[in-house]
């Protein structure tokens, strides 16, 4: 059966951007469905019977070839509730509406593409400007003295590990490192509005959600030195951090993969009824994976309390978002899956905790996945074997790394807010500095794990034949030991 | 069908209709039939009523009751939290079952076939078999990996392979191949309470055959070693390794030797990682001549590794060269007289075996 159609015009996209109520996160777009009367695999069509309206308009092409239909409008919704609208349906005959698996779709005469961009893009959530000063009207959670400081803290706190430890790896006392350089507030911040029992389930540039919830020096010392002391039994590179007791689970050099894992956590802490949720991070380049839409869509259908937090720093490596996806960005990618969004900025502590702290909510107790794109930059290179400014000009990273510093701007937030002052910022930032020098002088001199370290874990029991092997590798210690190293303990 | 089965009591026959899971003790020394798919199901079922972290995931295994039929009854059984139905995403569904794993859950992940694991084996590999190792102890990952491997009859090249040496290549994995229901039910039982990640590759036409089964087998306790390869034939003049449905063909191989003089021992590996080195290399040291015999493609295989594993151990044993009996070294055709040529057939064994024996054989199938 086909329908033509009576005006044979060219079919742009049509977009009428509507304007919703400046709110928290609001954004409205008109989608449109193309007409998929004459394309029965287009959508499954439940049987339809001679009297269904369906076939009564095929019948009569003509007396709908002009109306105008207006389909599926979606609002966006304020963070803490969501108002789903159903179409509007307008006046007329037009409201012809069929049920198929998936919902009701109004039907229209009219061939309209849904637009590849949408005019307006997804609003961004701030509750800070520039300066560091509230925004007139801005919502967001409030936070005592305590913790905003105890933020503060940790952020510097998390600068200064990074420049030391950066250092270190020039000098070449640790092999490799990853700075966090420019992320501090999603780091701190999302970690902060969390809770202990909360999995947490990062990429690799997230180490200041271990150090919130406790991760010492020494510990992240002792992993980059991979000593004995290493959680790790010096098995992974420098910044593969892992400790289940502060539910943080190991770095793993793989993209996206921990997105999936994170929905298969929160799926089974859904099953366990617990009041926790999983989070996952991961970078605007983790974002092209196939493991990021399985996940996306997993969590969706089986109802997962998980956040998912992407990271938009602007860069993969070399590859710029331009490069990377086409979409506006990804917190409308989570729409496309089922998934409630947000984009928040990133360098904002305070629009993060409260964004990070909603969602927390909406996950746990309405058994929902969110996403929240944090969108920020990447100050530092990529790792310690990147020279980032071969593919993009200093000055632009200079800009980042001094006008929109997340550190100073909640800084200028706390010291107005009398919580802060100059001598309390030089004392601490001299206090970690100490701190973290004295770290790595220890970690350095703690010896590196024993031989029988290669051997474990493999499986759960040591299995015969690497108990063979260990046995063989000592009996040749044993008849040349001057050929063995003498930093490495048997 | 399943959950039929047939009992002889003291020469009474009685037939009942069972339902699913449920599996009746005989009092008396007559064996029972069960398929290898009835055996699979009884596995998975006793596993998910013993301990309740236990949880299937994969395409079809709920409502469609399974693409064979192997979780047949469990989806009404135990209901939608415990056995999820999947969208169509391979990397997807075992990533998620790894990080329910890594949780704490006892995930059971199936593929439809072993071929589409292609498209997951990044978090196999990556994720579940190296995290134990990466994490430090921290990470265990006690998920089970199944579903059919291997050629089955006229699916074609993306349908056929088999995985065996790909995944037993890989520390950290265990990777079982049961070839009859005992096989099946102590194995499956084994890889679900083992703690370290399993793959365990059946096939498909196996499923439908029948074997005998003993009262200890289908006793819920039941479950075989992981790592021990059984001798399913005892003889002393040649060894035949096999695993899967190549078992059947060396046994049927075994009796036709038999006749020519060649008394051949069959040994069933049951376990691909790890390897029962030990029996093999016993059992060459016995008969000293080894015919290995898969279905894989032949470089790299099972058959290579046991090669070199009784080189290295059992180099003066040997009276003959090791021979190999492989899948044919092309993409698995379709059409039927090409599918034949391109799998390892009984009479590819039995010629095998006498070459092994110095007996005058061609070297190839007559076309």
């Amino acid at each position: 059966m086909t329908f033509c159609l009576k005006n044979s015009r060219n079919i742009i996209s049509k977009l009428k951007p509507k304007v919703g109520l400046l709110s928290l996160m609001k954004q409205s777009s008109d989608c449109c469905y193309s007409s998929c009367l004459n394309h029965s695999n287009h959508c499954n069509f439940l049987p339809v019977t001679a009297t269904s309206p369906f076939v009564k308009q095929l019948k009569n092409p003509d007396s709908n070839s002009h109306k105008k239909g207006r389909f599926f409008v979606f609002e966006r919704f304020e963070s803490t509730t969501a108002e789903k609208q159903i179409a509007s349906v307008p006046n007329g005959e037009d409201n012809q509406v069929l049920n198929f698996p998936g919902g009701k779709v109004i039907f229209s005469p009219e061939m309209r593409f849904l637009s590849e961009s949408p005019s307006l893009h997804a609003h961004c959530y701030r509750v800070l400007d520039d300066n560091g000063q509230l925004i007139r009207h801005s919502n967001f959670i409030q936070v005592s003295e305590d913790i905003a400081v105890k933020m503060y803290s940790n952020m510097v706190t998390l600068q200064t590990l990074d420049t030391i430890f950066y250092e270190a790896q020039r000098q070449g006392r640790i092999s490799f490192y990853v700075t966090t350089i420019g992320e501090e507030a999603i780091n701190i911040a999302s970690a902060a509005a969390l809770t202990l029992d909360d999995f947490v389930f990062p990429q690799y540039r997230e180490p200041g959600v271990l150090l919130w919830r406790g991760f010492t020096l020494q510990e992240f010392a002792n992993q980059c030195f991979g000593n004995k002391a290493d959680y790790g039994k010096g098995r992974q590179m420098p910044i593969h951090y892992g400790s289940n007791k502060h539910k943080y689970f190991t770095v793993s050099s793989t993209i996206a993969t921990q997105i999936p894992h994170a929905v298969g956590a929160a799926y089974s802490l859904k099953m366990d009824k617990k009041d926790a949720c999983a989070v996952t991070y991961f970078g605007d380049g983790g974002t092209s994976e196939g493991d990021f839409h399985a996940a996306l869509n997993f969590a969706a259908v089986t109802e997962a309390p998980v956040i998912f937090i992407c990271r938009n720093n602007g860069w993969a490596i070399s590859t710029p978002t331009s490069d990377q996806f086409r979409s506006d960005g990804i917190a409308v990618r989570g729409q496309a899956y089922g998934v409630r969004s947000i984009r928040v900025d990133g360098n904002d502590v305070l629009a993060i905790y409260s964004a990070v702290h909603a969602a927390r909510k909406m996950a746990v107790n309405e058994h929902r996945p969110i996403l929240i794109e944090a969108v920020t930059y990447r100050v530092g290179h990529h790792s310690t074997s990147d020279d980032s400014t071969k593919y993009r000009p200093a000055d632009e990273i200079e800009w980042w790394r001094m006008a929109r510093d997340p550190v100073t701007r909640f800084r200028k937030w706390i010291e107005s807010n009398g919580w802060w002052s100059s001598e309390a910022e030089s004392q601490l930032r001299s206090s970690i500095r100490n701190q973290l020098l004295q770290a790595i002088q220890l970690a350095e001199k703690v010896e590196k794990p024993p031989v029988k370290d290669l051997f474990t874990d493999v499986y759960d029991d040591l299995p015969p034949n690497l108990r063979e092997q260990e046995k063989l590798l000592r009996e040749t210690i044993n008849r040349h030991p001057k050929d063995y190293p003498a930093d490495v303990p048997l | 069908m399943l959950g039929t089965v047939r009992q002889k009591l003291l020469g009474q026959a009685l037939q009942k209709i069972l339902p699913v899971g449920s599996v009746l003790r005989s009092y008396s020394s007559a064996a029972k039939q069960m398929t290898v798919r009835e055996a699979l199901n009884s596995a998975l079922d006793e596993e998910m009523s013993a301990d309740p972290k236990v949880f299937l995931m994969g395409e079809e295994v709920g409502e469609y009751q399974g693409a064979y039929k192997i979780s047949k009854g469990l989806l009404e059984k135990y209901g939608p939290e415990r056995v999820l139905d999947t969208p169509i995403t391979e990397a997807g569904f075992t990533g998620i079952g790894v990080g329910a794993a890594y949780y704490g859950l006892k995930p059971v992940v199936e593929f439809m076939t072993f071929n589409f694991s292609m498209q997951a084996i990044d978090h196999i590999i990556n994720s579940a078999a190296k995290s134990n190792y990466m994490s430090a102890g921290q990470m265990s990952v006690p998920i089970v990996f199944r579903g059919p491997n291997g050629a089955a009859a006229g699916v074609g090249a993306q349908h056929s392979q088999c995985y065996a040496a790909w995944y037993a290549s890989c520390p950290g994995l265990k990777v079982l191949s049961p070839y009859n229901s005992e096989d099946a039910r102590g194995l499956l039982k084994a890889a679900i309470r083992d703690p370290d990640p399993v793959v365990f590759l059946e096939n498909e036409l196996l499923y439908g055959e029948s074997f005998p089964v003993s009262d200890e087998v289908l006793d819920s306790s039941f479950c075989l070693p992981i790592g021990k390869a059984k001798i399913e034939r005892e003889g002393k003049d040649v060894s035949i390794t096999a695993f899967s449905k190549m078992v059947g063909h060396a046994l049927k191989a075994a009796e036709i030797l038999e006749k020519d003089g060649i008394d051949a021992e069959v040994i069933n590996l049951r376990s691909i990682r790890p390897l029962d080195r030990s029996t093999i290399n016993a059992s060459v040291r016995k008969t000293n001549r080894l015919i290995t015999v898969e279905e894989a493609f032949p470089q790299h295989g099972v058959g290579a590794e046991i090669c070199a594993s009784v080189v290295e151990e059992s180099f003066a044993y040997l009276d003959a060269p090791v021979q190999r009996i492989a899948g044919a070294d092309v993409p698995m055709p379709y059409a039927a007289n090409l599918e034949r040529m391109a799998v390892p057939q009984v009479e590819d064994i039995v010629r095998a075996a006498k070459r092994a024996c110095y007996r005058s054989v061609p070297m190839a199938a007559a076309a």
